[in-house]
């Protein structure tokens, strides 16, 4: 660390604690921004990097810290008073009003000139002015709902330079962009940095943070864990920073008893919401009494896996042999009563109604099934009998039966739907994220659930960001990179490293080669 | 607008009953109190001007029977709007699904030829098919393409208008109306019988209350109840549980739009006896019947009252009109401001007003 002291300091947070219920999103986070540089904050989802910039922005006050900008001290406690700092962001879901045009979301919100009348003219004169610049091409007097998304980021980034923010936070802006975008927002973010702004970006995807930034600090689990130079750092170091973290709590893990090979998934190909590629010759095989761990930074096809397998999203290609059915031919409910089990990445939007009955939802898959109803009526004796068992037995902690399940907390919730899931023994359990956002003790005995089911004999695709939970809990681990398999490893034997450059997208051949 | 620290305003966690019937009558009270300015308006003091409704609606055998007769259309397209709203489909093409069961209870009645024992039947046969039909298409439209329900049921209204203008101007004109644009009256087979000497067509109502009762049971306890309510609800996981989106939303149109329909058929062949000019065949109760079903807050039995207290007003207009010479259309205040203030009031219903200083919760 050379020249530290002489380089002007942009922005220097100190100590920054912010607690949300149940969680600390930051833990004493410290952080040095230099003025002119591209500085990444990397980390996984949930590391707490949005969190810390939405402090920066005056969206969140801290609980505890301080942040100096140009080495003063200040309290922001606006994203207005954030524009008055010159700071300015973009977030990862856009704030755009579709049906006014970019010179009118440019101007929204603010009172330059007289009356109550825009002042087209000189806005347009300005616009053009940033855009020819920065290399932000984007036609004034278009409709927002007419532009492509990168286009509409580029408004969002004018929208910050109107405003004359120095200090830009990009938040996962290459998220939403195809690699073309992404190559020119690099082309528009070393232009801005040339020109004296300082740039905050922040990513979960270490080849971006390998290409376009000068210095990354790392988040993991709320604490800033080092910052280093991008040039004398490599993707493997900042692999191993990211996901290598002390060990929370260890589960008993008997010896796998492989069973039958239950499902044979041979070249899937499928899309996602936006109609791009996102799995490109998906094949693998599972057996009854593994856990096969889907690793993976998230949207790399992890998502559209799970639903290709569940029924819920079409594959373009291949097939997903669950014995002598194809899962890619068969409906949801097909599916459900072939016996696989799903627990959905959101279980609150999807797999639960948060406005009906835990008693309700505990039969949300069953309700047609003999026990539950008779000549179309349902029996609701045995549905309230069923939501006794469940309660008692998955530990669910609700007033009653009839309670609405909004209303439970977020491990009973997840509870409910193992409950659900899993009372008909499946011989295929789909588990994605099944811990996320839970507590020390719901996660534990989510685990402990799993894991309980494989000693039954069944086989359990476990997708997860949580790289540990992975190692942890699988007797073989997949990576998925932008929809295709880096490779399969064993987790006992496998280096953080190692994984951490195969989630980077490099292959298993040339990671060990 | 930054509240002070003392008031706080929460998410109610499961609204009781009680809740929501307090609220529902709050914000009848109050559109009632905004209407009464009106009267004022119109130099009619509002207090007078509601005892004059009430007693018009109650004081009488005539004035009760005329309520009643209000109701039955309210009611039979408030409960079938019910079951729709439940699927998260925003009929508000009830009016036009009216019509066409005004229309085909026509045609069936005149051009037919079924002989007379089984005419009204096939009439509200034909009736709940040809409104259902004028539901599926939007419908359909909407699970499939994913077009704006609202706008599509609403303008269905508009074509369901002028066809049967076309008809009655045109090809169905009758002989013997003298040029006026109304097809000739009803065969004596095609008419509904009547309670007594009043305009109370009972099998209308007696499908309508049928109905209620049916649907509540249905929604409450059976497989497709469920499946309707798992789809409103949230359609994710509708999908997530194997619950068919298209299917669901079709049925719950075919019900709604089959009961206006129906209420088309009791107009015609229980009041009318033909079928003329839209306005005079549904004084808006496609529109009056969506508030009939919002008061109900998704409940079908709640129609019955709902449907009854919209009859009082209804027949509040007519005794209005020819006790204080005011104008009908007074009635359309009424019934804008109770649904103002009855989606208003939806904030209360979900949200509460808490005063005193928090407690951190540990």
């Amino acid at each position: 660390m050379t020249s530290e002291n002489n380089v002007p300091l942009a922005v220097q947070l100190s100590g920054i604690v912010k607690r949300f219920p149940g969680v600390i999103a930051n833990d004493g986070v410290n952080l040095i921004v230099r003025r002119g540089e591209i500085h990444c904050l990397l980390g996984e989802n949930g590391a707490g990097k949005t969190t810390l910039m939405r402090i920066l922005y005056g969206l969140y006050q801290p609980d505890e810290g301080e942040i100096s900008l140009h080495g003063k001290i200040v309290r922001i406690t606006s994203p207005k008073a954030a524009l008055a700092h010159r700071i300015g962001m973009v977030h990862q879901h856009f704030h755009l009003v579709p049906t006014l045009s970019v010179e009118e979301n440019i101007v929204l919100g603010l009172s330059e000139g007289t009356g109550p009348f825009l002042q087209l003219k000189k806005t347009r004169k300005k616009i053009h002015q940033l855009a020819e610049g920065y290399g932000l091409e984007v036609n004034p007097g278009a409709k927002v709902w007419q532009l492509t998304v990168g286009q509409q980021q580029r408004v969002e980034i004018l929208k910050a330079l109107y405003r004359n923010a120095d200090i830009l936070i990009m938040d996962e802006p290459t998220s939403v962009l195809t690699p073309q975008e992404v190559d020119a927002l690099f082309g528009t973010l070393r232009t801005l940095v040339e020109a004296g702004l300082t740039v905050i970006f922040i990513t979960h995807k270490l080849d971006e943070v390998m290409e376009v930034s000068h210095r990354v600090t790392v988040l993991q689990k709320g604490k800033a864990v080092a910052t280093v130079n991008t040039q004398e750092s490599s993707k493997a170091e900042l692999a191993r920073l990211m996901v290598g973290r002390e060990v929370v709590f260890r589960v008993e893990k008997p010896k796998a008893v492989l069973g039958e090979r239950i499902l044979d998934v041979a070249g899937i190909h499928a899309s996602n919401d936006r109609g791009l590629p996102a799995l490109r010759g998906v094949s693998f095989e599972l057996y009854g009494g593994e856990i096969l761990g889907v690793a993976g930074v998230s949207g790399n096809g992890q998502h559209e896996l799970s639903e290709v397998l569940t029924g819920m999203r079409r594959a373009t290609k291949g097939r997903a042999m669950l014995e002598a059915h194809d899962l890619t031919d068969c409906s949801a409910r097909k599916i459900a009563d072939l016996g696989v089990a799903h627990v959905p990445t959101e279980r609150i939007r999807v797999g639960t109604v948060p406005a009906m009955s835990v008693r309700e939802n505990l039969i949300l898959k069953s309700y047609r099934s003999p026990d539950f109803c008779k000549w179309s009526i349902l029996n609701e004796k045995a549905a309230y009998e069923n939501a006794c068992r469940a309660m008692k037995e998955y530990e669910i902690s609700a007033p009653h039966d009839g309670t609405a399940v909004g209303n439970l907390s977020g491990g009973n919730i997840q509870r409910l739907v193992l409950a659900r899931e899993l009372c008909g023994s499946p011989k295929f359990v789909v588990a994605a994220h099944p811990t996320y956002g839970l507590d020390v003790g719901a996660t534990e005995q989510v685990r402990k659930v799993l894991l309980e089911q494989r000693s039954r004999g069944a086989g359990i695709l476990l997708i997860s960001e949580d790289l540990e939970e992975i190692l942890q809990l699988s007797d073989r681990v997949l990576v998925l990179y932008e929809g295709q398999i880096m490779g399969v490893v064993n987790p006992a034997e496998v280096s953080l490293e190692e994984i951490g450059l195969m989630m980077a997208g490099t292959h298993r051949q040339e990671v060990l080669a | 607008m930054k509240m002070p620290s003392w008031i706080r305003v929460e998410r109610r966690p499961a609204p009781s009953a009680l809740t929501v019937l307090t609220v529902s009558l709050g914000a009848v009270v109050l559109a009632l109190l905004v209407a009464g300015l009106f009267f004022k308006a119109y130099g009619v003091s509002p207090l007078r001007a509601y005892g004059f409704i009430l007693k018009g609606a109650f004081g009488s055998r005539l004035g009760l029977t005329e309520t009643i007769r209000r109701m039955i259309p309210l009611l039979v397209i408030g409960v079938g709007l019910v079951v729709a709203f439940r699927a998260l489909f925003w009929n508000i093409g009830a009016q036009g699904q009216l019509l066409m069961g005004a229309v085909a209870a026509t045609g069936i009645a005149l051009f037919s030829g079924i002989p007379d024992l089984l005419l009204i039947p096939a009439m509200f046969i034909g009736g709940f098919f040809a409104g259902a039909l004028w539901g599926i298409g939007p419908a359909y439209l909407k699970v499939k393409l994913g077009i704006n329900d609202v706008i599509t049921t609403l303008m269905l209204n508009y074509v369901a208008i002028s066809i049967v203008e076309w008809l009655v101007y045109g090809p169905w004109k009758g002989i013997t109306q003298r040029g006026f644009p109304r097809t000739d009256r009803f065969p004596d087979a095609a008419i509904l019988p009547t309670i007594a000497s009043t305009r109370i067509h009972w099998p209308t109502l007696a499908i309508g209350l049928t109905a209620a009762l049916v649907l509540f049971v249905v929604l409450k306890k059976t497989r497709v109840g469920f499946e309707i309510r798992v789809v409103g609800e949230n359609p994710h996981a509708a999908q997530y549980s194997g619950i068919s989106q298209t299917k669901i939303t079709i049925l719950a149109m075919v019900i709604s739009g089959g009961l206006a329909g129906i209420a088309g058929v009791g107009e015609v062949a229980g009041i009318h006896y033909l079928l003329q000019n839209p306005l005079s065949i549904s004084l808006s109760y496609g529109f009056t019947a969506i508030i009939v079903a919002w008061l109900a807050r998704r409940n079908p039995l709640a129609v019955i009252l709902t449907s009854f207290l919209f009859g009082v007003l209804m027949r509040g207009g007519d005794v209005i009109k020819v006790s204080l010479g005011l104008p009908f259309e007074l009635v359309d205040v009424f019934n804008g401001l109770i649904l103002f203030f009855l989606i208003g009031s939806e904030i209360f219903i979900r949200y509460r007003v808490r005063f005193g200083v928090r407690r951190e919760a540990a």
